[in-house]
């Protein structure tokens, strides 16, 4: 990422004086063909199909917000101490393991209708389900604090590349770790649900789609997941925004993050800083575990692998160290995996995820929303 | 030197006596009929050595009770193999060359009966696997038979024939959408192979959908098959692949019936979300058959778990049971343990096995029946039995 921020610097400061090497149209060209070409497919698509399109557009949201939950940790780590922590996405699988030792073993979801029997089964559900998350979040946090403490603190001052290959290293210690068989086991874990998810389909107007019953042609189908997962992004994302912007805290990060010497120098305890910005991504990703093994119900300790890396590159496409950025680029990465797969086919998902990558860092190194210039946490 | 003199008469004496208990077992040689069982008791895969054992050992024993083999009794050389190549062929050669088997009933894995099938039928070995689904097992690189070696269970592409014919004949199925893992040489054949066998019975693949192993978000496929609205969808993947797509296909409304390979066949399968899907097996302990009731009576008799109950033999054992009674039924019928002829018998033999009835085709792989298993919520239930 050096080489990332340092190229953008160049592109940035100095375009004038830089001769446009004699081919370059070629490249230009080239990606404007293909986004041509991509803009005609999905607009045919959508004039034949449109409910089709419509519920591949479903698919894409649902993987877009819960990629946006990561990014936020990798924008907000890497904004503060311009570190690409790879371990994100295996803290994002441990979230997802804690909540389903806490259901399946523990039936903590339950703990509600357990301890107070009068109220309403759906209140206790949704306090259970709730807690779950909550404790899937504070664990993850505490990892994460940790894992800052042991793996990357001691190399602060360290050339940023040993960091990285640190979070590399942590990162495959968590996988393999995980896959011991007195931890969580290498198995795929059918995942127990804290509450059922239910589905709906649109077609004049909203309607439940009971157990056994196929909804009609030309539905649109959807769950409960999906508007639990869209709408607890929006709110990690509003938070975060009060976060940053409103409380001392937010300023103290914003500083860190501008200039860590002078923020020593005004009395700000900038190790607290990181380690607060570590617990808040993880307890973020944490969330996102839970919510998606809800979605998916199935578990093992690789499921981090890949969304933890589309993830990185939603926040690379948004703007690595940019919060809004992350968030959009998550979005974007969401649809271009799930039109991908409509249009394409299913094994080009990765393919095509990665290849944004390269185009962005090849267009456009600073992404959508990043302005070397401008603060970023 | 008293003593060395003392110990060189020792060693004498040893050497003398060894080489009368070697005469005594080569007098008895008429008497007795030698087969190895060649099993991964340990390495990655040890129940299924277990299995193997016992269920080969139950058919020796059922014999000898019946007087032997041509009025020999059968002794039977267990030999671990590790599942791994090098352990198996260093006990094929310690079988052959040592112990002077002519008959191997081994190994359960395709890797390592790949090279002990070089062994044994360069040296005249009659071989014949129990579980070994690779088609390299009976067959060299060149595509030519190899004549001494067997196997008792189909393989892989036969279960994707076995889900097209039960789609069409007993589900009634017109169009089914295949959705397989490219990846996977499993998968692929089985998935290859019911395309082929549905489209020339009739039907019509609507729809081919391919991921990759780590997916878990199959929301895009499935919108396509609400899409298509297939019969039948052919998923021929391991549980874990099943029970995500199948969880999200109820989710989504999608009751079209799944129908799958013996990759569905653990205890990990989520019955719930799997359920009114089908899946093609060895065989199953719920066949009313009576080849089966009798082979299961017996097994529980004689093997039980941890806790003293009666075992359940699983397919592994099963296919073991018949592999060497087909090999006994073999060498009773040619009247001789010469393995040429033995080997000539076999290729002509029917044979009522517990996981169905066994005939050779021209490439030694057995022409059975499979059984077809239905998961039901409570659990995974007999269907039918399909014949090829």
């Amino acid at each position: 990422m050096q080489q990332l921020s340092g190229s953008s610097q160049v592109m940035i400061t100095a375009p004038k004086k830089k001769k446009r090497p004699p081919l370059a149209w070629v490249g230009q060209g080239f990606f404007i063909v293909l986004a041509i070409l991509v803009a005609g497919i999905l607009i045919s698509n959508l004039i034949r199909q449109p409910t089709l399109f419509a519920q591949f557009f479903i698919s894409g949201l649902q993987l877009g917000f819960v990629y946006a939950m990561i990014a936020l940790g990798y924008t907000m780590v890497y904004g503060i101490v311009k570190l690409i922590n790879f371990a994100h996405g295996d803290v994002f699988m441990v979230g997802a393991f804690v909540s389903y030792f806490a259901v399946a073993r523990f039936r903590l979801h339950q703990w509600p209708l357990a301890a107070f029997p009068q109220i309403s089964p759906g209140v206790g559900v949704v306090i259970g389900s709730i807690t779950v998350i909550l404790l899937s979040m504070v664990i993850c946090s505490a990892l994460a604090v940790t894992i800052e403490r042991v793996a990357y603190k001691p190399l602060r001052d360290a050339p940023r590349i040993a960091a990285l290959i640190t979070a590399i290293g942590v990162s495959f210690f968590l996988e393999y770790f995980g896959a011991l068989n007195f931890v969580f086991s290498p198995r795929f874990i059918p995942y127990e649900r804290p509450f059922e998810v239910v589905a709906w389909y649109i077609k004049d107007g909203i309607h439940l789609i009971k157990p056994g019953e196929a909804p009609p042609d030309g539905a649109i189908t959807f769950s409960n997941i999906l508007v639990i997962i869209i709408i607890a992004s929006i709110l990690v994302q509003i938070f975060l925004q009060f976060l940053v912007k409103r409380t001392k805290i937010g300023i103290a990060m914003r500083a860190s993050s501008y200039d860590k010497p002078a923020a020593r120098l005004m009395g700000i305890n900038v190790d607290s800083v990181i380690s607060f910005t570590f617990a808040i991504g993880a307890a973020f990703a944490g969330l996102g575990g839970v919510l998606y093994a809800i979605a998916y119900s199935s578990i093992w300790t690789q499921l981090g692998i890949l969304p933890g890396l589309k993830a990185f590159v939603a926040a690379v496409l948004g703007g690595i160290g940019s919060i809004p950025g992350a968030f959009v680029g998550a979005l974007i990465m969401g649809q271009a995996e799930a039109m991908t797969m409509g249009y394409i086919s299913t094994p080009m998902r990765d393919a095509v995820a990665f290849s944004i990558l390269i185009i962005v860092l090849l267009i456009r190194p600073t992404g959508i929303f990043g302005e070397p210039e401008k603060e970023k946490v | 030197m008293r003593f060395v003199k003392f110990f060189s008469l020792l060693i004498v004496a040893a050497l003398i006596l060894s080489a009368c208990a070697q005469g005594g077992s080569t007098g008895g040689q008429q008497k007795e009929l030698k087969v190895a069982i060649l099993a991964p008791l340990s390495g990655p895969v040890p129940t299924f050595g277990v299995s193997t054992r016992d269920g080969a050992l139950m058919a020796i024993d059922e014999w000898n009770a019946k007087g032997g083999v041509l009025g020999m009794k059968i002794v039977p050389i267990v030999e671990d193999s590790q599942c791994t190549p090098d352990p198996a062929v260093n006990a094929a050669n310690k079988v052959i060359d040592q112990d002077g088997v002519k008959f191997i009933i081994g190994e359960v894995c395709s890797k390592a009966s790949i090279p002990v099938s070089e062994i044994a039928n360069s040296k005249g070995v009659l071989q014949i696997s129990p579980t070994s689904t690779n088609e390299q097992v009976t067959v060299d690189t060149n595509g030519n038979v190899k004549p001494y070696i067997f196997r008792a269970c189909f393989i892989d592409p036969f279960q994707g024939y076995v889900g097209a014919k039960f789609a069409i004949d007993k589900l009634g199925a017109k169009t089914a959408f295949v959705m397989l893992d490219q990846a996977n040489d499993y998968v692929k054949g089985l998935a290859t192979e019911f395309a082929k066998n549905f489209e020339m019975m009739g039907g019509k693949v609507v729809g081919t959908e391919s991921y990759t192993a780590t997916d878990t978000d199959f929301s895009v496929i499935l919108g396509k098959i609400a899409e298509a609205k297939p019969d039948v969808v052919y998923l021929p993947d391991y549980y874990n692949i099943v029970n995500l797509v199948a969880k999200q296909a109820k989710e989504k409304g999608i009751n079209t019936p799944f129908i799958g390979g013996d990759g569905w066949d653990s205890p990990d399968l989520d019955l719930a979300a799997a359920a009114g899907g089908y899946f093609t097996n060895h065989y199953s302990p719920d066949d009313p058959r009576p080849e089966v009731v009798n082979f299961l009576k017996a097994y529980g008799e004689k093997y039980k778990d941890e806790s003293g109950n009666p075992k359940v033999p699983d397919a592994l054992a099963a296919l073991a049971y018949d592999a060497a009674n087909v090999l006994l039924q073999a060498i009773n019928d040619a009247g001789t343990t010469d393995t040429a002829k033995v080997k000539d018998t076999l290729e002509k033999i029917t044979y009522k096995g517990v996981s169905g009835t066994i005939t050779f085709d021209a490439n030694h792989n057995p022409i059975k029946s499979a059984a077809l298993l239905a998961v039901k919520p409570d659990g995974v239930k007999f269907e039918t039995i399909v014949n090829p």
